[in-house]
């Protein structure tokens, strides 16, 4: 069998100088080529930490990886000095985020802005210039001439939202990062997005890894899932078998606290009690544990790896979902 | 029947634009009525006018035409008397929960002041009372009054917000957007809550949210907004699951549902309009531009409201003239 496109393993990221407070605490990730996956979980799980790393992005010193590897296409990003880097970001791999701003200078027309990225990626000028007209019709940007000529602050936030897509696009990456793209924007705005992004990755056969905590979002767009909790991915499957039959307690809980089609009007949505845990804090078992319904005194001796729980699937869970009580 | 907490007729609130730009007419004439201890969901896309209309129920700004009341009594933002009785009827929760809370107090020391504003509770001791109770009823417990705002979750700081909110014992609380900066399991314990304490208290809700979900989830009636207008307005389930106004339509079907299988199914043979600038055509209907519906008459005519059977109300010619012909379902 062929290998995945990008493959990470083990990966982790601290805080602090000294001894480090692990935030991302082993996170494992196949992506194939053209394949859409989705990573979800709650606010400060380590999705956007875990994602950065990848592209060696990490605001160093405060925040440096700790171990493990990023593999694209068989090349230790990790080894790799920022000049090597910075040619894989972008030509390789792309990354868009909830706010466009973080990725356009608000000083630069959009078409500057394209062209320099390109040119810099070594497209010569005159292509590049064809190139940028190019994607911003492609993302669905009807006046293209008109944006191009623009600055940021004269398009709407769903406009910038393509443009930013649009520049990513540019240079043809093999994946594309996307970190909440669509969290700040109407849902209308937010359908157009992804139904152009899923074209597009079509077209390209582009692979995406779509970061959100919106499990409707998942649901829409992506072929498969990783559900992160303290820093970790504690459950992987493929989309339909995650709503279907999720086979790690958290999921199930995350599930059942949304009001979904067949929930009843003004039903008692179910909770999950406590908190995440802190970081720095955490003992030797499950991390899960104290919310777990599922939980006992197994749970409190070691942290389950991802175990095998079937063809594509894998749960960070000691207890298979046929030992569950209730 | 149960009798009417809050009535809004013909608001209008027009803004004075800025830097020589024309003036922003965020509400364009909105009548809304909400049944004691009932709910109305009011949805629409960012900007639509949705955190304006609270603002004027609550009486923190004037509109430019039409007026509201609350339990009969009318809406002022004069200071006084007056304004401290409205208070005591009708309470608005924020969006961002500690923009409510002062960062230097502690949560025991904004309610009891609350509390003290209002003459409420018998002497410290009857407020350190009714504090314990406000932040049971909201279910955090004692321990929390000696919090401070930057020792809250975001969760437990709406909680408090809303026990804030229920000191003065008003008869509605007008939410805005209060899900949106919360986690899905902490949104799903502040949705019981509410549920819980309009069964328990009796309490009428104005539930304003851009989630579809959140609306669906609570409301027992529901107002679509766009552009400063209600173009829709009926019972939850009729509206969002046989919308009859196109642009409820196109809101119902953009949300994504977190069901494979069923968000493939309402997506079956759907088409996704381009972005479109939303601003308001000189005259006709203000959805025109985006409608996939619209006629020669739409780019002329601003429709009204109509009402239909049912207890719905569309401001769409097409709509109207097809229930019409078939009788809405
Ligand atoms: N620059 C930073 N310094 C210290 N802690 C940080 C920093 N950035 C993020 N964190 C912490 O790391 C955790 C994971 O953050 P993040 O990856 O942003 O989560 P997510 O994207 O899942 O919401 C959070 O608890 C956050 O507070
Ligand atoms: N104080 C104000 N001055 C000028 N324009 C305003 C003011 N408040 C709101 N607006 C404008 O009124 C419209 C409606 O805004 P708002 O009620 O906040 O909408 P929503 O809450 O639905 O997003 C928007 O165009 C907004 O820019
Ligand atoms: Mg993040
Ligand atoms: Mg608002």
């Amino acid at each position: 069998m062929a290998h995945p496109l990008l493959t990470i393993r083990g990966l982790r990221v601290g805080v602090g100088r000294g001894v480090p407070v692990e935030i991302v605490r082993g996170v494992d990730l196949d992506v194939d080529g053209g394949e859409k996956v989705g990573i979800v979980g709650e606010s400060g799980s380590g999705k956007t930490l875990s994602m950065l790393a990848v592209l060696g992005l990490l605001p160093t010193p405060a925040l440096r990886v700790l171990g493990g590897s990023v593999r694209l296409g068989g090349v230790e990003l990790l080894d790799l000095d920022e000049p090597h880097l910075r040619r894989v970001r972008g030509a390789r791999i792309a990354m868009i985020y909830q706010d466009p701003m973080s990725s356009l200078n608000p000083l630069l027309r959009v078409r500057t802005q394209i062209v320099e990225t390109l040119v810099a990626h070594g497209v010569d000028r005159r292509r590049a210039r064809e190139r940028t007209r190019e994607v911003l019709s492609q993302v669905g940007l009807r006046d293209a001439a008109r944006v191009e000529g623009a600055f940021p602050h004269e398009l709407s936030g769903g406009m910038l939202q393509r443009v930013m897509i649009a520049m990513a696009l540019s240079t043809q990456p093999e994946v594309l990062i996307a970190d909440e793209p669509t969290t700040a924007l109407d849902v209308t705005v937010q359908e157009q997005i992804l139904s152009l992004v899923g074209e597009l990755q079509a077209q390209n056969r582009m692979a995406v890894v779509w970061v959100t905590h919106d499990l409707g979002v998942v649901a829409r767009l992506v072929d498969r899932v990783a559900v992160m909790y303290a820093g970790r991915v504690v459950e992987h499957a493929s989309t339909p078998d995650l709503f279907a039959r999720p086979q790690h307690p958290y999921t199930a809980a995350l599930l059942a606290s949304l009001p979904r089609p067949g929930t009843a009007h003004r039903a008692t949505l179910r909770q999950i009690p406590g908190s995440p845990p802190d970081p720095a804090r955490l003992g030797s078992g499950c991390p899960y544990l104290p919310r777990c319904p599922q939980g006992d005194q197994e749970c409190r001796v070691a942290e389950p790896d991802l175990l095998d729980r079937g063809p594509g699937r894998a749960s960070a869970c000691w207890k298979p979902r046929d030992r569950w009580q209730g | 029947m149960a009798g009417v907490a809050v009535r809004g007729w013909d608001l209008v609130k027009t803004y004075r634009g800025t830097g020589g730009r024309p003036p922003v007419r965020a509400l364009r004439g909105v009548s809304l009525e909400v049944p004691s201890g009932g709910t109305l969901g009011i949805v629409g896309e960012s900007g639509c006018g949705k955190s304006t209309l609270a603002r004027l129920l609550v009486g923190l700004e004037a509109p430019s035409r039409g007026g509201a009341e609350v339990d009969g009594v009318p809406v002022t933002t004069r200071a006084g008397d007056a304004r401290l009785q409205l208070a005591r009827r009708i309470q608005l929760v924020f969006q961002d929960p500690f923009s409510s809370l002062d960062p230097r107090r502690t949560v025991g020391r904004t309610l009891a002041e609350v509390l003290q504003v209002h003459r409420l509770g018998e002497g410290a001791d009857g407020r350190r009372q009714r504090v314990t109770e406000l932040l049971e009823m909201v279910a955090l417990g004692t321990r929390f009054a000696d919090r401070y705002p930057h020792e809250l979750s975001g969760g437990q700081a709406q909680r408090v917000a809303v026990a804030r909110a229920l000191a003065v014992q008003p008869g509605v609380l007008v939410l805005d957007e209060p899900t949106s900066a919360l986690d899905v399991s902490v949104r799903a314990e502040l949705l019981n809550l509410l549920v819980g304490m309009q069964d328990r208290l009796g309490l009428a809700y104005v539930f304003i949210s851009h989630d579809v979900s959140m609306i669906r989830h609570l409301s027992d009636r529901i107002l679509v907004m766009y552009l400063g207008k209600v173009v829709e307005a009926g019972p939850y389930d009729a509206v969002l699951d046989r919308p009859l106004h196109p642009y409820t339509e196109a809101l119902a079907a953009a949300v994504p549902v977190p069901d494979p299988g069923v968000d493939a199914e309402r997506r079956r043979g759907r088409s996704v309009g381009a972005p479109v600038d939303l601003r308001e055509p000189d005259r006709g209907c203000p959805y025109q531009p985006r409608c996939p519906l619209a006629e020669p008459v739409c780019r002329e005519v601003d429709p009204d409201l109509g009402a239909l059977p049912g207890g719905r109300a569309v401001a769409c010619h097409v709509a109207v003239r097809q229930a019409g012909a078939s009788g809405p379902s």
